[in-house]
């Protein structure tokens, strides 16, 4: 079963902590020599997974294993892999050369033999001459080389990287990251990096896995995840884009914001409900209305340095972002074009909420541990197991939690040029998807109601 | 002096009168005799009265002796308070600090009392028991303090670079809570050294300490020989408080 091209393996990981469930049933190969990078938000489970695999806690379920031993069991300091911690824990009473020897004198290593692999490794981390120093008097990146060099120092076979340069500023993180990816190709060795910097990501890695919610959202190279996001938090985590409701009307014809667009995706079938990612710079945007294949009207400009970047409005409402090397006046009409490569089509993970619910009477039904209102059914029983289905646009939501039937919070949302996607947390712990064209932000509480001739009731087997 | 300043006032009366004024009035009366003439004669006494020294030296004894009974106690203790895996409830952490509400002439009265209940002979033994009972709170709450507050990232930090958990807490926990320690030595030291109603409750005044000889004299009117002593024992007690200046902070807390 063990394949000797990965250095780790690992299998069907899970982890909670409480109720809460951080990592659901996690798999990752990592090839030997890999650059690595677990990216996700905050909360998304990948700090969890890198200390699994550095032996920090333990997981509910699942097996690690590392050049095909397995080291689920193993206690941090016998298993073959060093970490750069996000605040990077150097002793406080130790100096530079103490730190960074710290783990070979444990190894019992001979003192010529530790001097030398330390002026190695301060080399490496261009940090020659620091060797005498307090680690308090040394500087945030001062310190995060160091805290690197400790880490190398003892030879690992996997450097675990959790957000290393987190903590540092803008330029200094630029001039780090060129370093790193330097210091990975010179050592040879399999570096794991924990970050929720996209770009770093796509800087630094030979693969991004793509973490939300415990799960894996994609696994693949950078150019991939970012041309060929596999699902709209993919396409909406990694760079800017344009998120649209489409329909694939066969092969290599899909229709979006009112328009039939030929695209190179085939086997969805047809007249299929799905998600378009557009990148803004794949939008092509020019002052002649002939040769384009939809019109829009400039909302807005704003220079970014490199390029400009543009709202604009299609003819039929719908709102997309432009990037361009030239500006383009708010007001102007403008045409657009975008062809056929550049234009990613993803199966859309539900076209309705899905509800387990239980019949209560004859017009009403329990689903998210509370009963409501439903039109007369017929042919279900009282008792009976059935499945409701609520169209995304048709839950109401209102400001004040209190006065809904439901409350929650917005969880995640996701702007689909002529409406909101939101994902709602209701407070019992349901996700419920609701399209709308209020403004909602990250995190607002918000009552949920849904009127009886909306909850359509189906058999649970369907 | 301006607005603000004028706040710390009271405070610098306060000091002034039961801070300053004190100390200086000891030093007056310890190089003086009893017609108020300047003099050394109030220490050459005490350096040539061999049972003076021979007090001096057992007080020093116990005093040290305490201190390390109470580190050795302590900081296992305060090791497991502050370990969440092996103590989950605020109450254990509680219980141990407690006695330190209660007074101490009183638990020292207690601790009497029982032993004289269980039919123990009054000694020096009684009288390290009652120490370290008396004292080990002011050991362990430093300690845990900053185990407690200490970053779990050291530890895990040395850990995932080879050390077995027995290294890991020698090579990293027990330094870094060095500054713990300290404190708690000087809160247990400092006041054993100068203690004499517990030598006296639990010796039956049997074995007397420095403190002892101290409170004798300035009960019997020598107040020039109790100064003189008192500000030796000053000296001492400020000689271990150098060895605090001398650490430096450490990131996860100070006490």
């Amino acid at each position: 079963m063990t394949n000797n091209d990965y250095i780790i393996e690992i299998r069907n990981i899970s982890k909670s902590f409480g109720d809460k469930v951080i990592l659901d049933d996690v798999s990752i190969n990592v090839k030997r020599g890999e650059f690595v990078t677990i990216l996700g938000p905050s909360g998304c489970g990948k700090t969890t997974m890198l200390r699994l695999l550095a032996g920090f806690g333990q997981a509910d379920k699942g097996e690690i294993l590392i050049n095909g031993v397995d080291i689920t069991g193993t206690p941090p300091h016998q298993r073959p892999v060093n970490t750069v911690f996000q605040r990077y824990a150097l002793f406080p009473h130790l100096d530079v050369y103490e730190n960074i020897a710290f783990g070979l004198k444990l190894q019992k290593v001979p003192a010529d033999e530790i001097d030398k692999r330390v002026m190695k490794v301060l080399k490496m981390v261009s940090m020659t001459d620091y060797e005498d120093r307090d680690v308090e008097s040394l500087s945030g990146g001062q310190q995060q080389r160091v805290a690197i060099a400790r880490a190398i120092a003892n030879q690992p076979k996997v450097l675990l990287l959790d957000e290393p340069l987190a903590a540092l500023d803008l330029k200094m993180r630029k001039d780090m990251q060129i370093e790193l990816k330097e210091m990975h190709r010179k050592l040879g060795i399999t570096f794991i990096y924990v970050t929720h910097d996209q770009e770093e990501a796509l800087t630094l890695s030979d693969t991004i896995i793509v973490m939300n919610e415990g799960k894996i959202q994609q696994i693949g190279t950078p150019t991939d995840i970012y041309n060929e996001p596999q699902n709209s938090f993919v396409a909406d985590f990694i760079g800017e884009s344009n998120i649209l409701n489409g329909r694939m009307v066969k092969d290599r014809l899909v229709e979006f914001v009112g328009h039939e667009f030929e695209c190179v995706d085939e086997g969805f079938g047809e007249d299929v409900q799905v998600d378009v990612v557009v990148r803004p710079e794949d939008i092509y945007i020019m002052n002649k209305l002939e040769g384009a294949q939809f019109t829009a009207k400039v909302k807005s400009c704003t220079f970014k340095g490199v390029h400009y970047e543009m709202y604009v409005e299609t003819e039929n409402g719908f709102e997309l972002m432009v990037q361009d090397y030239n500006a383009f006046e708010p007001d102007s009409e403008v045409g657009l074009l975008i062809r056929p490569a550049d234009i990613q089509v993803m199966h859309k993970e539900r076209i309705c909420n899905t509800i387990e619910a239980e019949i209560v009477d004859a017009n009403h039904v329990k689903f998210f541990e509370e009963t409501f209102e439903c039109l007369p059914h017929s042919g279900f029983e009282e008792g009976e197991k059935v499945k409701v289905e609520i169209t995304f646009s048709k839950v109401d939501l209102i400001d004040h939690p209190e006065e809904g039937m439901l409350s929650g919070l917005v969880h995640f949302l996701l702007y689909k040029g002529d409406h909101y996607h939101l994902t709602i947390l209701t407070d019992e712990g349901y996700h419920l998807w609701v399209d709308t064209n209020d403004i909602w932000d990250k995190g607002d509480l918000v009552g949920i109601n849904i009127a009886p001739q909306d909850i359509k009731i189906i058999k649970s087997d369907e | 002096m301006n607005k603000r300043s004028s706040w710390a006032l009271p405070y610098a009366i306060f000091l002034l009168l039961f801070v300053a004024l004190p100390l200086v009035l000891i030093i007056l009366y310890a190089f003086q005799d009893g017609s108020g003439n300047f003099t050394f004669g109030n220490f050459t006494k005490f350096f040539t009265d061999a049972d003076a020294i021979g007090t001096f030296a057992l007080s020093l004894e116990v005093a040290i002796e305490n201190t390390l009974i109470c580190i050795l106690l302590g900081y296992p203790a305060a090791w497991i308070l502050s370990n969440k895996k092996l103590n989950r409830s605020a109450v254990t952490i509680v219980l141990f600090i407690m006695p330190m509400w209660i007074n101490a002439l009183m638990r020292t009265l207690a601790t009497a009392e029982l032993f004289h209940m269980l039919g123990i002979q009054l000694g020096k033994g009684t009288l390290l028991v009652g120490m370290v009972y008396d004292y080990l709170p002011f050991m362990i709450y430093p300690i845990y303090n900053i185990l407690n507050k200490m970053d779990k990232s050291y530890m895990e930090a040395a850990a995932d670079l080879g050390a077995t958990p027995w290294q890991v807490f020698w090579k990293v926990q027990v330094p870094l809570s060095m500054p713990g320690v300290v404190s708690g030595i000087m809160m247990v030291f400092m006041p054993t050294v100068s203690t004499f109603a517990i030598s006296e409750f639990l010796t039956n005044n049997k074995i007397k300490l420095f403190g002892t000889i101290i409170q004798e004299n300035i009960n019997s009117s020598m107040w020039n020989y109790g100064a003189a002593l008192s500000l030796i024992m000053l000296v001492i007690i400020g000689m271990t408080s150098l060895l605090q200046d001398n650490k430096k902070e450490v990131a996860g807390g100070t006490v």
